[in-house]
């Protein structure tokens, strides 16, 4: 705890370590919305935002003022409190798990030590967890409070499946937490010092991808949103604004589960480092965010390659084959670990 | 340090609201969840306990109870859709077919 | 430190009202949603910070929203008064202040705020939470992992619709 005299300092440093973060996050989830469209229409052989700014890179800011203009039609039947509380929970839910994700290593600059984030807690891991958990009820009551059929199902659906996928999530990161000792996400990253988790934990990966994947509803799992389907799912009543947030807050789930993919399986921030001691402060950061973008680019490339699971099979996928999997490979984990401490 | 008879005090607050609506309410759900208040105010006591003894024992209790707490709802609600299926109504006071 | 845990045992207070109070059940859900992540930060404040986490994924997160997707699917609409016991109704409320009094004053005299002093903060993580439960409670760990066996074999036979 920070004695009296630090204490404003302290939360001066930590207001501006919030600000900072959340202003990264929020462009790149712009961004990510620019690139997907990129990505997969050269997927599909065409050229995709190409007339606002260079290549398209205003694309983002045009959207934006876009939806900043267009009319706000909240239904009559709709539950008011319900409905307009859904999209802001969803999207400050999918910020919040940032507060947890470290970008790199703490470095010791003139006489400070600045450490690359926002708060280091013994249970990250479970925090992380613990948001994702919460974040079905923007999926739910979004769906339930819009008075329609379509969102009704997509909402029921949508919750179902992310309530579903939760555990084989879960299931995949236990044995990186067994190899590691604890769930402190920075502890996680300092011990794949000698190998990278996905070497040692390649099943692992695989589930916990798989699940990442099911639980930000993107293709192939995204049957409760697929517009050919249930025309717009959950979302279907919202317009302008708070669409916008949904939109928003599945992109900043990405994110996230991107980060959380380098920092349990992919090592984080390491990677070589060398030159000055600036250059050495920044360079584990930059390995981060490329890292991240790698995972980005990889969500992007299997939404524009993959179709899409019916949602029998996407249930009987996570209850039938992915949770077993998972329960396999805790086993065989803690199986190997004792063995070896013998 | 907060003193221990100000977390036992929200406890029992939270019991007593819990006990009310269990007992004034008419949607059998409200009911249950009414119940699930009340088990809250029990967890808190078992860790404003554990806190103040030094002994991590109240906390695996409440592990022990957020689990029990959660095959509970299960079945319970499970119940609640059974019976909702054959009776048409979630008010209890349709439920009286065993009344004298 | 401690007008924090005041800040959050108000809000509980408000939110259980609001659970008890409320007609439509969805509003009652979300309110019992707040009281359990405040409750949750209570519980960090007194140093459970394993049991805190654990109460956020387990009980708001999924038995949560195993109740709020009930309500949703029985479609429960707002709740009319009922027009059954008015004695009930007027005796209600008194007799639970006395209740709730009593409580309050049993606990006030058998742990005054002076003469009560805290034992040391012991080590709540993961690590020393696990510890306790796989060694000395491991019988009663293994005998609810047969419960929740149970219980989903329960709900699954309870909620069908044919047999």
């Amino acid at each position: 705890m920070a004695t009296g005299s630090n204490m404003p300092l302290l939360l001066l440093a930590i207001l501006a370590k919030v600000g900072v973060v959340l202003l990264v996050l929020l462009t790149t989830v712009a961004y990510a919305v620019w690139l997907e469209r990129k990505v997969v229409a050269r997927i599909q052989s065409r050229w995709g935002p190409y007339l606002v700014g260079p290549h398209g890179l205003l694309q983002p800011v045009a959207d934006a003022l876009k939806i900043f203009f267009k009319e706000d039609i909240v239904p009559t039947e709709v539950d008011r409190v319900v409905y307009c509380l859904a999209p802001f929970l969803a999207f400050s839910l999918a910020l919040l798990s940032i507060s947890v994700i470290p970008f790199g290593e703490s470095v010791t600059i003139g006489g400070a030590t600045i450490h690359f984030q926002i708060t280091d807690l013994n249970v990250g891991l479970l925090f992380v967890f613990a948001v994702t958990s919460l974040g079905v009820y923007g999926v739910a009551l979004a769906g339930w409070s819009s008075n329609s059929k379509y969102s009704l199902l997509g909402g029921l659906r949508s919750s179902a499946q992310m309530i579903s996928y939760e555990l084989s999530l879960g299931l995949g990161v236990v044995g990186v937490v067994m190899l590691a000792g604890s769930l402190s996400l920075r502890e996680i990253v300092e011990h794949q010092s000698g190998l990278w988790n996905v070497f040692v934990q390649p099943v692992g990966f695989l589930i916990y991808f798989t699940a990442a994947v099911a639980e930000t509803n993107r293709i192939p799992f995204d049957l409760p949103e697929g517009e050919s389907e249930l025309v717009g799912g959950f979302h279907t009543e919202y317009s302008s604004f708070k669409f916008a947030m949904f939109f928003m807050a599945e992109y900043a789930n990405i994110v996230t589960v991107s980060c959380l993919a380098t920092l349990l399986f992919f090592g984080g921030w390491l990677g070589p480092v060398f030159g000055p001691p600036l250059l050495r402060a920044l360079l584990p950061v930059c390995w981060f965010c490329l890292k991240v973008f790698c995972f980005l680019f990889l969500y992007i490339w299997i939404r524009g390659t993959l179709p899409r699971f019916r949602y029998d099979q996407l249930m009987a996928f996570g209850w039938k084959f992915l949770l077993p999997l998972g329960l396999l490979n805790v086993l065989v984990t803690s199986l190997v670990l004792a063995w070896r401490s013998t | 340090m907060v003193p221990l008879a100000h977390i036992l005090a929200l406890s029992v607050i939270l019991f007593g609201l819990g006990a009310a609506g269990f007992v004034f309410r008419r949607n059998i759900i409200t009911i249950f969840m009414c119940i699930e208040l009340m088990l809250n105010a029990v967890n808190l006591a078992f860790i404003g306990f554990s806190r103040y003894l030094g002994n991590l024992d109240g906390q695996i209790f409440v592990f022990f109870v957020i689990v029990v707490a959660a095959a509970e709802a299960a079945v319970g609600l499970a119940i609640i859709i059974a019976v909702y299926r054959n009776r048409g109504s979630l008010s209890i006071d349709d439920f009286d077919s065993m009344k004298l | 430190m401690a007008p924090l845990f005041y800040i959050f045992a108000v809000l509980a207070i408000l939110a259980a009202l609001s659970v008890v109070l409320q007609r439509t059940p969805v509003y009652s859900a979300l309110s019992l949603i707040v009281v359990l992540c405040s409750l949750a930060v209570v519980y960090l404040l007194l140093g459970a910070e394993f049991l805190a986490v654990i109460q956020v994924i387990i009980y708001a997160g999924a038995i949560m929203v195993l109740f709020v997707l009930v309500i949703m699917l029985l479609n429960a609409r707002q709740e009319t008064p009922s027009d059954r016991s008015r004695l009930a109704r007027w005796l209600g409320a008194p007799l639970l202040l006395v209740f709730l009094g009593e409580l309050l004053f049993a606990v006030w005299e058998r742990f005054p705020a002076a003469t009560t002093r805290a034992a040391a903060l012991p080590d709540a993580g993961p690590r020393a939470v696990g510890a306790l439960l796989f060694r000395n409670y491991v019988l009663p760990f293994e005998v609810t992992s047969i419960l929740i066996l149970v219980a989903v074999l329960g709900a699954v036979v309870l909620a069908k619709k044919r047999l």
